[in-house]
């Protein structure tokens, strides 16, 4: 079986300019914020990003890495509001695709399932169908007849994630209290990069948590990346809690800051 | 008088959205209509569902001898939302006289917006599948709008025009600083159903950008004051500290 441990950087090489780049976690918890670090001062450009945004989203806007956001919302928790990701908004510097957070789940999904949409609800008659001029409606093909958003497959070109433990080979384990969308995201891209705050044995995984912690699992990763506190400031309980301080001075100053993990 | 306050009657008026919804996700947004949620499940709601903020459902969110009773991560919560087993109620940045919400962006140029908000979030997913109502702090004609700028949140007249697919679409009631309302009349036009003691009609409507449906002074009910064993629960158990009242300050008339 095939040794998947990878850095940081070797991560940032594998991406290209003009990526469509799925990043895992959810708002301020659980973001794979090592390997966005990493991304933010690279040479990298013209990202897409696509995310439960956070943080992530904040810190590649105020590097000039983001062509167009795609997101339900952009929030720090604690912080209601990204400043960075506003400013990018309000200068007008950003495409964007502002979905329902439910229907970016089925995006996620369909494209995961190679489908080229899963029909929704959320959506219709909301201004979400006019911001994003690519969205179709379905016709139920049954006697119900109903006119449904057509939610298009959100394919990836690689996907980052940040979870608790993985070994080599990538099966990875969550011991938190949701995997959010990260296995989804690993399902709907072409590379598929973990990073995790403890590379362990394959013998060794179920002593943290049950067989239904390893959400993820070598089928569904291309990299492993040891990155201890590689979400800080974001949380990755229970191994840590969000650093307030850290993320206070993300939000008012500069993007790179400290994490006091 | 009563030493009840505004910011008391308010989380007792958010507790009543919630009342005869039976064994479902409550889901309130924000500090007033969260201690609403709890109330109402203390009281008259027991069958509500209440999270932790993340992934786990207490028994009793504020006690001492809580219990983890449900894991609803949020994969799985989608579900639930799309199922209709759940009544959030939301803030909103903008609100208009159909109740379509905006908390998206401010400005009527998307691509370039003079505020960026949080994002439409569940908004438009959540209105279109499930019980929602509203809780407003502040209430303005900045916020109570003829049209908003970005609808994340769908109104009556747009859930009209989507149709049969549209069909549980259902807005309980609007809780203000000054006021409840619902949507009960013959197009869903948002109406005043009642105001807290202490505000006058002719402030709500000063406060409100759109044209008001039931402010007929002889009608007008006043938003009942909670009960002793709901103001007990609210003060000794909910929010010992008072933080609602930084929320709703007892001071305030009403408009800033």
């Amino acid at each position: 079986m095939r040794d998947k441990r990878m850095t940081v950087d070797d991560v940032v090489a594998e991406l290209r300019d003009g990526d469509v780049v799925g990043i895992g976690g959810w708002g301020s918890r659980r973001k794979p914020m090592a390997l966005v670090t990493a991304i933010a001062k690279s040479s990298l450009k013209d990202l897409t990003v696509v995310s439960y945004g956070g943080p992530d989203v904040g810190m590649l806007c105020a590097t000039g890495k983001v062509r167009k956001a795609v997101y339900g919302f952009v929030s720090l928790d604690t912080i209601a509001l990204d400043p960075h990701f506003r400013k990018a908004r309000q200068e007008g510097r950003i495409e964007v695709s502002e979905f329902d957070e439910g229907a970016l789940q089925w995006g996620l999904y369909a494209a995961a399932l190679r489908l080229p949409f899963l029909p929704t609800r959320a959506g219709l008659g909301t201004d979400v169908m006019r911001n994003n001029r690519e969205l179709r409606t379905v016709d139920s093909p049954y006697d119900d007849g109903e006119k449904l958003l057509a939610m298009p497959a959100i394919h990836l070109d690689a996907a980052l994630v940040h979870l608790n433990r993985a070994d080599m080979y990538g099966n990875t384990q969550y011991l938190g209290p949701d995997i959010y969308f990260d296995d989804l995201y690993c399902l709907a891209a072409k590379k598929r990069y973990v990073s995790c705050e403890r590379i362990v044995d394959t013998a060794e995984l179920l002593a943290a948590g049950p067989p239904q912690s390893l959400k993820i699992n070598r089928m569904m990763v291309d990299g492993v990346v040891e990155a201890p506190g590689g979400a800080g400031f974001t949380s990755c309980v229970p191994d840590y809690g969000r650093d307030e301080a850290a993320q206070k001075a993300y939000a008012t100053g500069d993007v790179f800051v400290e994490a006091s993990r | 008088m009563s030493d009840v306050t505004r910011a008391d009657i308010c989380v007792a008026a958010c507790a009543e959205a919630w009342r005869g919804d039976g064994e479902i996700i409550a889901s309130p947004m924000g500090l007033i209509p969260a201690l609403g949620a709890r109330l109402a499940k203390l009281t008259f709601a027991p069958g509500l569902m209440l999270s932790d903020g993340d992934a786990n459902y207490l028994t009793d969110p504020t006690g001492t001898d809580s219990h983890v009773e449900a894991h609803i991560p949020y994969r799985q919560l989608f579900d639930f939302v799309w199922h209709g087993s759940r009544h959030v109620m939301m803030g909103a940045s903008q609100l208009d006289k159909f109740g379509n919400q905006n908390i998206s962006a401010i400005g009527t140029d998307f691509a370039q917006p003079k505020v960026q908000l949080i994002g439409v979030r569940g908004a438009p997913g959540n209105t279109v599948n499930h019980p929602t109502s509203y809780w407003i702090a502040n209430h303005s004609p900045k916020v109570f709008v003829e049209k908003v700028d970005v609808v994340s949140g769908l109104g009556y007249d747009r859930a009209r025009g989507v149709g049969h697919p549209a069909r549980f679409h259902e807005l309980r009631r609007v809780v203000t600083n000054l006021a409840v309302f619902d949507f009960q009349t013959p197009d869903h036009r948002m109406r005043v159903r009642s105001i807290h003691p202490g505000v006058t009609i002719d402030e709500v409507v000063d406060a409100t950008g759109f044209v008001l449906i039931g402010t007929d002074r002889g009608r007008i009910e006043a938003t009942p004051e909670p009960d002793a064993e709901a103001l007990r629960l609210i003060r000794e158990v909910l929010d010992p500290e008072n933080t609602r009242e930084r929320e709703v300050p007892s001071a305030r008339t009403g408009r800033r």
